[in-house]
């Protein structure tokens, strides 16, 4: 009775040390942040890619995309999230940061105090990304102006308030490998990295299961908006008819083929993507059909 | 008696709580008629300007001129109170419209405003009219991005 006891007891503790194995935050090799030098003037352009003013500038009309502030909210299934201020403000912001702790925030979800972010931050797609165009965006970022708004904290229910949790989810969807595979051209392969790695369209476009991890057999086929009512239309499958041009000239400048104009969370991403050059949204067009055909 | 009344109520909140079509209300399907003409129009004028067409100086005249008067179209009688998504079915109005009625005006207001700078250049040539036809989708997606359902 008292080993059965003890054995229970001893597989109760190798099942906790196990999952705390599972969950924990898992950053970058140290190595990969020193070999790097970041090139602010480049980062721009991953900074408009990776679409970071979309969610964390300011909430007011008119606010400036290059003042990331945060505040704006995102009601979910698991609760209210709010961007948080990753302007380079050293109390409020970012601008403590080293560049090995930015990397791997964004890279790999993971805080300069160690703990998981939530995926609403899409690191999941930034994974994804050359580390060295994110040395860029680091420098680039940090010569951004300060802005000394606080960050507010996220407004969840249990268990979802448990940032440990997120371990969970991590090991079940963080999938660094490209969805998109086989035999891509040059520019559908340029497509692939801007729009899996950096724009993440598919983090709005394709739906998830019941956990919020993204459905990649329905890669961008649509899904019900993650923040808020309505849905977020197909770019792939049956439903979804474009040609290149027309989702080119969509992203430079807002119009559809039948000369609707963006509005709701996609009217920040085109103030941002719109600004890349022609061949670049040219290559996002082509990766979207691309992915359409698998 | 107090069986039926629990029923009653029951279909009371039931009715209330139904989405209306957008027939109960002339002025939701009015308001799409403009939008349709919006679009209408600004496909002649961005057609050109994204070189789906060639540009057409009498052609972009008119479709601005069009715009222009469409978007003088009083709006008082279009925008009731309870046409909002949350209400009718065949709306992407959202609520927050009724919320912020000043600055869903001033959006109307910078669209009228960009319209017009479109009239004066459109048959100015191409590289005149671009821009400002890029003004006009600002304006518009200005309001899509505040008061409009994703869809």
């Amino acid at each position: 009775m008292k080993r059965a006891a003890y054995l229970v007891l001893a597989l109760g503790l190798l099942g906790g040390a196990a999952a705390w194995f599972v969950t924990r935050p898992v950053t970058l090799p140290a190595t990969v942040s020193a070999r790097l030098g970041g090139d602010a003037q480049a980062g721009e352009r991953i900074f408009l890619a990776g679409g970071c003013a979309s969610c964390h500038m300011g909430t007011e009309d008119g606010a400036d995309h290059k003042v990331l502030r945060g505040g704006a909210e995102f009601q979910t299934q698991f609760g209210t999230f709010y961007a948080p201020n990753i302007s380079p403000d050293p109390d409020h912001g970012i601008g403590g940061w080293t560049q090995a702790e930015f990397l791997n925030a964004v890279m790999r979800g993971v805080s300069p105090a160690g703990q998981h972010y939530y995926p609403a931050f899409p690191y999941a797609s930034y994974a994804k990304a050359d580390p060295q165009d994110m040395a860029d965006l680091y420098a680039y970022m940090m010569t951004l102006p300060a802005d000394a708004t606080p960050s507010r904290a996220h407004d969840l229910g249990f268990p979802f308030n448990i940032r440990r949790s997120v371990g969970v989810w991590k090991a079940l969807f963080v999938d660094h490998d490209w969805v998109v595979t086989g035999d891509l051209t040059a520019q559908e392969t340029e497509g692939r990295y801007l729009a899996e790695a950096l724009a993440h369209c598919a983090e709005c476009h394709t739906p998830r299961n019941a956990l919020g991890g993204i459905d990649t057999a329905r890669w961008l086929q649509g899904a019900p908006n993650p923040s808020g009512s309505g849905r977020i239309p197909p770019i792939a499958g049956e439903a979804f008819s474009w040609s290149a041009f027309d989702i080119s000239a969509y992203l430079e400048s807002g119009f559809t083929p039948s000369f609707d104009v963006a509005g709701g969370s996609m009217a920040k991403v085109i103030a941002n993507l719109g600004q890349l050059d022609k061949p670049e949204l040219d290559a996002i067009a082509a990766y979207i059909l691309r992915a359409g055909r698998e | 008696m107090a069986i039926s009344r629990i029923i009653g109520s029951a279909a009371l909140v039931v009715a209330l709580a139904a989405p209306a079509l957008a027939q109960d209300n002339p002025a939701v399907g009015a308001r799409q008629g403009q939008f349709k003409l919006y679009g209408h129009n600004l496909a002649v004028l961005g057609g050109m300007a994204q070189g789906r067409m060639e540009y057409d100086a009498a052609m972009a005249q008119t479709a601005a001129d069009n715009l222009f008067h469409i978007t003088r179209h009083d709006q008082s009688r279009l925008w009731p109170e309870g046409t909002d998504s949350s209400t009718i079915m065949e709306t992407r109005a959202k609520a927050e419209i009724w919320e912020n009625l000043d600055d869903f005006t001033a959006k109307f207001v910078a669209l009228q405003e960009a319209s017009a700078g479109l009239q004066d250049v459109a048959g100015n040539g191409l590289d005149a009219l671009r821009p400002a036809v890029g003004a006009v989708g600002q304006a518009c997606g200005a309001c899509h991005e505040d008061y409009r359902e994703e869809s």
